[in-house]
């Protein structure tokens, strides 16, 4: 696959470089800022941009996110809103945006129209922590055929089989989920997870990126180790409120301590 | 272990000697008298221990969990039945327990906040989304994502990822066997039609699935009409739903067009859910089962109907299939037979009702 998120992978690890992909919800606090807050995360050094759309039951998400979705629902947001949003963006930044739904959103929307749309639109892939490969064979043939990575988890409880099946069907990188738990949990790094990352690569030719709990740049460099990517959500949302100076630091920081 | 000798025979061992079933199959004669149509039996599932069918399903759960070698248990709860239900296994089994309940729920089902403490499982309340089941359904899948290790999530009725929507049917099921030896010996025949409440659908699937491939029996399932349909507010999700996906389950959804959940509304905490048992939408689909639903306003005539002419205190879940018994008996001829699955008992909502009425309890 030719798409901006596989050419960005290969431009890094030519450099020997890991990729840093920070999350922001779409809308959160308003969707000026998360306009303001794309740029900021371009300008602090991110390789790829996770969208998140807004969901009334986010069942994978902590409080942080939880709460980040309700704000964007109650201004509107939506999954047609966000495809917009990024036709808009795509006006001024070639930056890899990935957005992260939950399923039924795509399925009200009709997954086939919702490929098509977003591809157009911009988006290059596509995350559904509730949509399991096997029940995701729609998504993943438009997602082929429009060039429209599907980006599907494994986690700590994956057994060989499931590595299998979801090596498989992804496209673009692999989402390893650090910890059996939600989005914003504390980050409980495990002598293991260095083995079940290599035990992943051995059966994929695609990136792992790493993702759920990691807050402080120590964390991201332990995990950077191991992964191709880096992903983290919550941190980033709970400061994106905040002072601009005070997040550019935070994002500094991260951007050194995955390498 | 659905085939495993020894875990059925515990299982039915303890179903007699601790559940107290089989749960009779009673003949209403006043009821049947005063509607004046079709013959009416109540399956007495308001007699099991607990007094609500879920025991069925939480105790047959909470040995799977034992044998699986599990330390704790988590459950959702809306009227509070299945929290109780799940405490009394876990305290039987002794395994650890926490109860997720809307906070909505926790104030109009105190009491049975109370019982669950008192059998030793902490109420954990959620503030979140519409406070009420669906909420605490998604904040126990978050606990079990990160707990799975060594807790089992006891979903209390048939819906979930699967095979929850399975082993619920399959614990529920024992209510329709019973039901169909006891009307065989009461009346020599099958029943001409089956009506039960459709929260989740526990109690319906468990009476309707002996009777599924029984032509002549007709199956009705009670949805909650809240306030009315056209209001919005209700839990009416084959009336007023379409096709959704929700906590794994593809089923009908109470939804908007951008496909986020709607907030739901029932006198009744245990049929305000915003989702319906997968195979009930298959059985709909498939025009097996007749969908409909009672309000509110019905459930609560039919909760105070029973008990003045039975002295049976209905569990206002149970009050919304009273309520269509209600309306389609009268209709029927004297030699049609109705069960109505009485799936739990009132005591819990008393104090709820009398509020509504502006009575002190």
């Amino acid at each position: 696959m030719k798409g901006r998120i596989s050419r960005k992978f290969r431009e890094l690890a030519k450099k020997g470089g890991k990729a840093f992909i920070p999350y922001i919800m779409t809308g959160h606090p308003t969707l000026s800022r998360t306009r303001e807050l794309v740029s900021i995360l371009e300008e602090s050094g991110a390789d790829i941009i996770e969208l998140g759309v807004p969901f009334s039951d986010p069942l994978a998400d902590g409080p942080t996110i939880q709460q980040a979705a309700l704000t964007a629902l109650g201004q509107g947001v939506t999954l047609a809103g966000v495809i917009e949003f990024v036709r808009d963006l795509r006006k001024t930044t070639q930056i890899p945006l990935i957005l992260m739904t939950y399923y039924n959103p795509v399925f009200k929307y009709g997954e086939e129209r919702f490929v098509q749309d977003a591809t157009a639109a911009g988006v290059d892939g596509v995350i559904i922590p509730d949509l399991p490969p096997d029940e995701a064979a729609t998504l993943i043939k438009q997602g082929r055929r429009h060039g429209l990575d599907t980006i599907f988890l494994l986690a700590p409880t994956s057994n060989q089989k499931r590595i299998g099946l979801v090596t498989k069907a992804a496209t673009g990188f692999l989402y390893y989920v650090s910890i059996t738990g939600i989005t914003g949990s504390n980050l409980t790094m495990d002598a293991g997870i260095g083995s079940r990352i290599a035990q992943i690569k051995e059966n994929c030719s695609i990136p792992v990126a790493v993702g759920f709990g990691i807050s402080s740049p120590e964390e991201a460099a332990a995990v950077a180790r191991f992964a191709d990517g880096v992903i983290v959500g919550s941190a980033v949302v709970k400061k994106a409120g905040g002072p601009d100076a005070e997040l550019r630091n935070y994002l500094g920081s991260l951007r050194r301590a995955i390498r | 272990m659905k085939k495993d000798r020894d875990f059925l025979k515990e299982l039915s061992l303890l179903q007699e000697t601790y559940v107290g079933r089989p749960t009779p199959l009673y003949y209403a004669r006043r009821l049947t008298e005063q509607l004046g149509g079709a013959r009416v039996y109540l399956k007495r599932e308001d007699l099991a221990h607990t007094g609500a069918h879920k025991i069925n399903n939480a105790l047959g759960q909470a040995l799977l969990a034992k044998k699986m070698g599990k330390k704790r248990l988590i459950a959702e709860t809306g009227a509070g039945q299945h929290g109780v239900a799940t405490a009394t296994g876990a305290a039987f089994t002794g395994l650890a327990c926490d109860i997720y309940m809307g906070t909505d729920d926790t104030v109009r089902q105190s009491l049975n906040v109370f019982r669950m403490k008192l059998l030793g499982a902490r109420v954990i309340e959620v503030p979140t989304g519409s406070r009420t089941l669906k909420d605490a359904i998604n904040e126990a899948m978050r606990d079990w994502t990160a707990n799975v290790g060594t807790t089992h999530y006891v979903l209390g009725t048939a819906f979930g990822p699967h095979p929850f929507p399975e082993i619920v049917r399959d614990f529920q099921s024992v209510i329709g066997r019973e039901a169909k030896k006891q009307i065989l010996k009461a009346e020599g025949r099958l029943p001409d039609c089956l009506i039960a409440c459709v929260g989740g659908g526990s109690n319906a699937i468990g009476l309707f699935h002996e009777f599924l491939d029984e032509p002549g029996v007709q199956m009705v399932g009670v949805e909650a009409g809240g306030k009315g349909i056209e209001t919005g507010e209700h839990a009416a999700r084959f009336a007023g739903g379409s096709v959704g996906v929700l906590q794994g389950t593809k089923s009908y959804l109470l939804q908007d067009d951008n496909g986020n959940v709607l907030g739901t509304h029932s006198v009744s905490a245990g049929l305000d859910y915003a989702s319906v048992g997968p195979e009930h939408a298959f059985l709909k689909d498939s025009g097996r089962v007749r969908y409909t639903y009672a309000d509110d306003r019905e459930a609560l005539e039919a909760f105070e109907l029973l008990s003045r002419t039975e002295g049976i205190i209905p569990a206002l879940e149970s009050a919304h299939a009273i309520a269509e018994l209600a309306k389609y008996a009268p209709g029927l001829s004297k030699d049609k037979i109705i069960i109505v699955n009485l799936s739990g008992r009132g005591d819990k909502d008393v104090e709820h009702v009398a509020r509504i009425k502006g009575m002190q309890p």
